[in-house]
């Protein structure tokens, strides 16, 4: 238990001090939400229509340009070798690393969505609606992105592949998400069947992706 | 004190990318004893330490543990330390030491002995990536004495270091040696450690 919160712990720790890949999903995030009105026109209604699916996409892909950063730090220093020879078994690693990948990518660009919501018009009462979504989906993208990450693992130019296998397994999460979202716009729909079902998703990829991920990890360290 | 175990290796085949490149392999080593792995480049140094350590498959044979628990798994009694060093370099010293001992279930009270076993004891609060090539051996070194392992692998465990920091090496295989535990290292320099076993790949023949 003690070797699972140090390795959290060091994660969460390192991505702290090299901000770099935090920092970069934001500013992505941000730059995209902020350049698709303009595309579209100042419709202020079809902007509040389509809000909450832009504020996904941008978010599925802010999510994955620091997803193959999950193992690639400690495969290219030697430090996954030494994560295999301690007492944790690799799936709970792959888990632990992407818990960490979760908590600061997918957490900070779900609180950031409302802030960007004003840019697109999003209607105030949908707002808790889509945080809701999103921190209830995004765990899913962050363990599936894990699978993604450890297949890509030690491949040049990998985070273009990773996004070519990774982003056609959001399409759930990403129906649901937007359904949920846009239920408190669009009206009389419920918003918990899809909202349910988003969480669902991600309980089922934090318990099967870390087992994918750990197959994955054991070729790439042949 | 380390665990009293033996360990022995029967008939290990490796297989790379399609390639044999050792076949029929074997050793025995009592506690207290050393391998020596020598042999040319592309002989299979690195990979049979892996094997040892778990991270790479046996194409055939097999390792059995002698004196050890029921539950022992090989890699989990082995201290790594392969041509990298797994420091990172946004953390300081002493941070990289402790995760790791935190990480392999140590007492944090012994994370300022192993920064001392090979004098990086000034270093601590440096971050680790202001170190030298030879400074960051010495700190991936220092993870052996974080926790209590039996067997140590060292691979190329000489890469960078100066003539000081060899002598400690050498004193401290010696003293691992002589609480009882096992050393397989891979190394084309002559260590001072007396070596019970000499295993010469590359040309399939045990001493």
């Amino acid at each position: 238990m003690s070797a699972a919160l140090a390795l959290l712990k060091r994660d969460l720790t390192l991505s702290w001090r090299e901000g770099g890949a935090v920092g970069t999903a934001l500013g992505f995030y941000l730059v995209v939400v902020a350049i698709t009105p303009l595309g579209l026109g100042p419709d202020l209604n079809l902007l509040a229509r389509i809000a909450p699916g832009i504020l996904w996409v941008a978010l599925l892909l802010a999510a994955l340009l620091s997803a193959d950063r999950i193992f690639h730090n400690d495969y290219e220093d030697g430090a996954l070798d030494l994560l295999v020879t301690g007492p944790l078994p690799l799936p709970l690693i792959a888990a632990i690393k992407s818990l960490a990948h979760w908590l600061v990518t997918g957490v900070p660009l779900a609180l950031l969505a409302p802030v960007l919501g004003l840019l697109l018009n999003l209607p105030v009462q949908a707002i808790p609606l889509l945080v809701l979504s999103m921190l209830a989906g995004t765990p899913a993208v962050s363990f599936v992105a894990a699978i993604g990450a450890s297949l890509t693992l030690g491949l040049r130019r990998s985070g273009l592949l990773l996004a070519l296998l990774v982003l056609p397994l959001y399409v759930p999460v990403l129906i649901f998400g937007v359904a949920t979202a846009s239920a408190a716009i669009t009206g009389p729909a419920s918003p918990w069947p899809p909202l349910l079902m988003l969480c669902a998703l991600s309980l089922a990829s934090i318990v099967l992706a870390p087992l994918a991920a750990a197959a994955a990890l054991r070729t790439a360290l042949r | 004190m380390p665990e009293r175990i033996g360990l022995a290796a029967l008939n290990l085949s490796c297989q790379r990318g399609g390639r044999i490149v050792f076949r029929d392999l074997g050793f025995r080593l009592a506690p207290g004893q050393a391998l020596l792995v020598a042999g040319p480049n592309g002989a299979g140094k690195t990979s049979l330490l892996r094997q040892v350590a778990g991270l790479l498959p046996l194409a055939a044979g097999e390792f059995r543990l002698e004196g050890a628990g029921p539950d022992a798994e090989l890699p989990e009694l082995c201290h790594y330390v392969g041509h990298l060093n797994a420091v990172k370099t946004s953390l300081s010293v002493a941070e990289n030491l402790a995760f790791w001992a935190e990480f392999f279930g140590a007492n944090s009270a012994r994370v300022a002995p192993a920064l001392a076993a090979f004098g990086l004891g000034p270093l601590a609060d440096l971050p680790a990536g202001l170190l030298s090539a030879g400074q960051k051996r010495k700190l991936a070194l220092s993870r052996l004495f974080t926790t209590q392992r039996p067997i140590w692998l060292l691979d190329e465990p000489q890469t960078s270091l100066d003539a000081a920091s060899l002598i400690l090496l050498d004193a401290a295989i010696k003293d691992h040696l002589a609480a009882g535990g096992i050393a397989i290292v891979a190394s084309h320099v002559a260590l001072k450690t007396k070596f019970a076993h000499r295993l010469t790949l590359g040309q399939e023949r045990v001493s």
